[in-house]
């Protein structure tokens, strides 16, 4: 399993990391960032994707 | 012999597309060459929490990935020539790299005024750490700071100042802060925000010297007006960092020419298999929108632009089966960007600078908003401050038509 780390003083909600994982990332009806903190290993690709397209540079895998 | 990558550019360009020639299989050594001291960070925070708090490289530094952990970065030392026929770069301080692929991840540097009187101290830029740490120092309560450029950077830059309580006035060859992405309505909007947070503006303007003689006192406009200033951003454009090309057959009048494979093409029109352009540089076509090459400088091209070479480069090198089909394919990374300036989210997607008709299509002009722009009736991007989750239903509609 990996586990995903959101700075929610960073995190401005933008919501690039949906695209690349919606199942991991969501936007709420207020639109806030919701996610899951953890993932199978196969996900890693997808996680890192997210990772890379956030403009904020918020998120993390723990390592 | 296993083979060697030579990446010119320690940004964020260079870092993707170092961590998709791994991801891609290569394995060979991957040299990247940058002229800042620096490894790869996120520059969006320069405008912004960098100007407004003591935020150091560690903060806003990439994390690298253990896919790159041996990955050699050659730092403080820029190219300063290629040989395309031998494969070497050549750095400023004289040391030679060989390669069998070359990435040009060299970027932009802003421009700056001529100005007679420029050497007075005061002025700045914001495109590297350096500079966003030296222009902190000077942006102190009550200071006096002309901001010149009215895009995006420069509009941050006036926003995060005012909130650190220094006077701001923005002067711009531009009638609207904002106007050539995002039209005339909403640039004129986003002016009315801007001086409801007492930012002046000088629009139409440009910038003829500044006053003073050991150090800066004013700003003289190119009408004569003298804006009392020790503070001077300079946001306007940017140069491409090509000077390193110059003695190459590449297609370097506009960043560097490539194709859909992102492979640096000549003055002849032919492709080289050997070198490939990431970033602010790289001038490709985009099928989204038409056939023009255009080099986009967004923040997320970099990295699109990055993950395709990686991929594309890496067959290339080991010789794949599947690397002329892999070249073939179109590339079609849609254009981001976000802006934040006071509590206003601001974000983009698509090229709504080319649309000849734009339309509220939701909120209101004064209050959060989506803005959908069009060429000849067929949407071509979209802009909108908050409203996240309406913005996103034409941000897919964009990725269909």
């Amino acid at each position: 399993m990996i586990t995903i780390d959101v700075d929610m003083d960073k995190c401005q909600h933008y919501g690039q990391c949906v695209f690349e994982a919606p199942d991991i990332f969501k936007l709420n009806d207020n639109d806030k960032l919701e996610f899951v903190a953890t993932a199978d290993d196969i996900r890693r690709g997808d996680v890192e994707s997210a990772v890379d397209v956030c403009p904020m540079q918020a998120i993390s895998i723990v390592e | 012999m296993s083979k060697s990558v030579v990446i010119v550019g320690a940004s964020m360009g260079g870092l993707r597309a170092a961590e998709a020639l791994r991801n891609n299989g290569f394995e060979g050594q991957i040299t990247v060459i940058g002229e800042e001291i620096h490894a790869p960070y996120n520059r969006p925070p320069l405008s912004k929490e960098v100007l407004a708090k003591e935020v150091t490289h560690d903060a806003v530094a990439f994390k690298l990935r253990t896919q790159v952990e041996d990955v050699i970065w050659h730092l403080g030392d820029p190219a300063t020539s290629v040989d395309l026929e031998t494969q070497v770069v050549k750095t400023n301080s004289g040391k030679t790299f060989e390669y069998d692929g070359l990435v040009i991840a060299s970027g932009l540097r802003p421009r700056v005024l001529n100005l007679p009187n420029g050497k007075l101290p005061g002025r700045h830029t914001v495109r590297t750490l350096d500079d966003a740490i030296g222009l902190r120092a000077d942006l102190v309560p009550g200071a006096k700071v002309v901001v010149a450029g009215a895009g995006f950077i420069g509009c941050e830059v006036a926003a995060t100042a005012r909130g650190l309580g220094c006077e701001v006035t923005n002067v711009a060859i531009d009638s609207f802060p904002m106007i050539r992405p995002l039209g005339e309505t909403l640039a004129a909007e986003l002016q009315r925000r801007h001086e409801s947070h007492g930012v002046h503006f000088r629009l139409g303007h440009g910038i003829r010297d500044l006053a003073g003689t050991d150090s800066f006192t004013g700003v003289i406009l190119d009408d004569g007006e003298l804006l009392e200033a020790t503070v001077l951003v300079e946001a306007i454009s940017s140069h491409c960092n090509i000077e390193w090309l110059a003695n190459t057959n590449l297609d370097i009048s506009n960043g560097v020419l490539t194709d859909s494979a992102l492979r640096a093409i000549t003055t002849d029109g032919d492709p080289v298999n050997a070198v490939y352009v990431v970033g602010d540089l790289a001038r490709f076509a985009n099928p989204l929108f038409d056939d023009e090459p255009r080099r986009i400088e967004h923040w997320n091209i970099p990295t699109e632009t990055g993950k395709r070479v990686g991929a594309v480069l890496s067959a290339y090198l080991s010789q794949a089966d599947n690397f002329a089909e892999l070249a073939a394919l179109p590339f079609t990374p849609l254009p981001t960007f976000w802006s934040d300036q006071y509590d206003m989210k601001i974000q983009g997607f698509g090229m709504p600078g080319l649309a000849n008709r734009y339309e509220l299509v939701a909120g209101e002009l004064t209050d959060e908003l989506v803005m959908a722009y069009f060429r000849n009736d067929i949407l071509i991007g979209v802009v909108g401050i908050g409203m996240t989750a309406e913005v996103m239903k034409y941000r897919k509609q964009l990725l269909s038509t």
